[in-house]
């Protein structure tokens, strides 16, 4: 569904991203874990077309969209979970849902999205930057659920969550997997990324270092966490 | 009392004009990171062409109150097609020099034709007068600024805060980047915008006509007050905009009235506000800390 092929980024004169290329297929989680730095919300940034400085290819479903903006890519089915969760201070929370269109077969109406998420349905006509984090956090991913959004790009969607929240998330990840929505994550809480990915992708200094399948973590948990810095 | 009802009521009719310009003001900022600092201008060209309009072709006031601000909104729309989109990939500072020159363009080309004494406008003969408040008495003309401006305010707040265009302006106006991520075309909701940012300065010239000396720098007069509204409502912050328009006027009013022994006190109070205000709140009263995409 992703294909990412040599993408080398930049912020001014320093390179973040060499020659990075990886796959992403329909239906997988896969999962960028990496040390701060690594450059691992800066693919992300390029893939949803939001990053100026970036050489290389982005394909989605077999086409080039690195030259198309941030807008249109959204309107092909990229879902934008941004690690500040994106909450709107001037739009309550139903407006924080219904801003943009929906662009997938699939999307999840407003009543679904209150059943689920009952916390905000209480709080629908709040500021959405009055709500605590972890139902900002929700609010985020409802957000992409809604438009329908085929391919989901979550930016460290458990930083700062409580474990109860950490495993909520988890959860909607696996059902968003189980309706066929494609996941890319970043992520540096292990333990979370090892339950819901199928796949990770390890960058070191701007490059892929190791790619290996969910199976190969407990074997090789060590030399993972050193990645990390953990 | 008398005295300070009247103050307060003058305060908040200068309130009225910082409240217009302001608004159009934060739309344009928040959307295209463009401080317009050409927005006096417009002004200016506002209540110039209500005056064109009058004595070159008897056109009346009503008709110049819907035919500038239209008018202007269309050259506002031109001009950000032809330049200013250019630009707002780069550096601040090129907008800055390019709206600055066009600011010294627009009043040198006005100096030109008409000079630099102020020209009189009549006030529209359904305006002459003055209404009595019991206590006091105000001009009808002022009076009916302060209405139309506050339904012009409550009018755009209706808009932003009920249809969905407003909701898209908001959130473009907030964080344009992540608003793109989300599938809104941000850039085709820009040149409207402008437009309406010019239009409204048009609207607020032509409601100064009557009032206010008619001249090429009327508006280099008012900007830099309109500028410290805007950073004191918040950079982009359209409530705020409004609401700090307001309030420096009834402070600046208050300030000419009860401080008029201290000239310099009363000359430089907006700016020692927006100071204090800056100190306690870096992002303005109603603004908030830039956020990444």
């Amino acid at each position: 569904m992703l294909r990412i092929e040599n993408l080398s980024a930049w912020y001014g004169e320093a390179q973040v991203l060499r020659e990075v290329s990886l796959d992403v297929a329909a239906g997988e989680v896969v999962t960028l874990v990496g040390r701060n730095g690594a450059g691992k919300s800066t693919l992300l940034r390029c893939v949803m077309g939001l990053h100026a400085g970036q050489r290389g290819t982005v394909e989605l479903d077999g086409r080039d969209v690195g030259k198309l903006p941030a807008y249109r890519r959204a309107r092909l089915g990229l879902g934008w979970v941004p690690d500040d969760r994106g909450s709107y201070a001037t739009l309550s929370v139903t407006e924080n849902l219904t801003l943009p269109p929906t662009v997938g077969p699939d999307p999840w109406s407003l009543e679904r999205v209150y059943e689920a998420f009952p916390a905000l349905y209480q709080r629908r006509d709040s500021a959405a930057t009055m709500l605590s984090g972890g139902e900002q956090q929700m609010l985020a991913l409802a957000r992409v659920l809604r438009m329908g959004a085929r391919l989901l790009l979550c930016d460290e969607p458990t930083e700062g969550l409580s474990p109860l929240l950490v495993q909520q998330v988890g959860d909607l990840l696996r059902e968003a997997k189980r309706h066929g929505v494609t996941v890319l994550l970043v992520e540096q809480n292990l333990h979370f990324a090892t339950g819901v990915a199928d796949r990770h992708y390890l960058l070191a200094e701007g490059r892929v270092a190791e790619a290996m399948d969910n199976s190969e973590v407990r074997s090789r948990e060590r030399e993972l966490l050193s990645y990390l810095g953990i | 009392m008398t005295g300070f009802l009247q103050n307060t009521f003058n305060g908040l009719v200068s309130g009225a004009f910082y409240a217009l310009l302001a608004l159009g003001l934060a739309v344009i900022f928040g959307m295209l990171r463009v401080v317009n600092f050409a927005h006096g201008a417009f002004y200016m060209l506002g209540a110039f062409g209500a005056y064109v309009l009058l004595t070159e072709a008897g056109v009346p006031f009503w008709a110049a109150l819907v035919i500038m601000p239209l008018g202007l909104a269309v050259v506002g729309m031109a001009l950000e097609r032809a330049f200013i989109h250019r630009l707002t990939r780069l550096d601040p500072l090129y907008n800055f020099l390019l709206t600055f020159g066009l600011t010294l363009i627009l009043q040198d080309l006005v100096k030109l034709r008409y000079g630099v004494q102020s020209s009189p406008y009549q006030t529209p003969s359904a305006l002459a007068g003055s209404v009595d408040f019991g206590v006091f008495d105000f001009p009808t003309y002022r009076v009916f600024i302060l209405g139309f401006a506050v339904a012009v305010c409550v009018g755009v707040w209706w808009l932003l805060t009920n249809t969905r265009i407003g909701m898209v302006v908001r959130a473009s106006t907030e964080r344009p980047e992540l608003t793109q991520a989300f599938g809104i075309n941000v850039g085709r909701w820009v040149t409207p915008v402008f437009g309406f940012g010019i239009g409204l300065a048009g609207l607020a010239g032509v409601l100064a006509a009557p009032m206010r000396a008619v001249n090429p720098l009327m508006g280099a007069d008012l900007i830099i007050v309109v500028f410290a509204v805007v950073v004191i409502g918040g950079l982009g912050s359209i409530f705020g905009s409004v609401a700090a328009g307001f309030g420096i006027g009834l402070v600046q009013a208050w300030g000419e009235a009860y401080l008029s022994d201290f000239p310099i006190v009363s000359q430089t109070i907006v700016f020692v506000v927006m100071a204090v205000v800056l100190l306690w709140r870096p992002a303005g009263l109603f603004g908030r800390e830039e956020a990444p995409a």
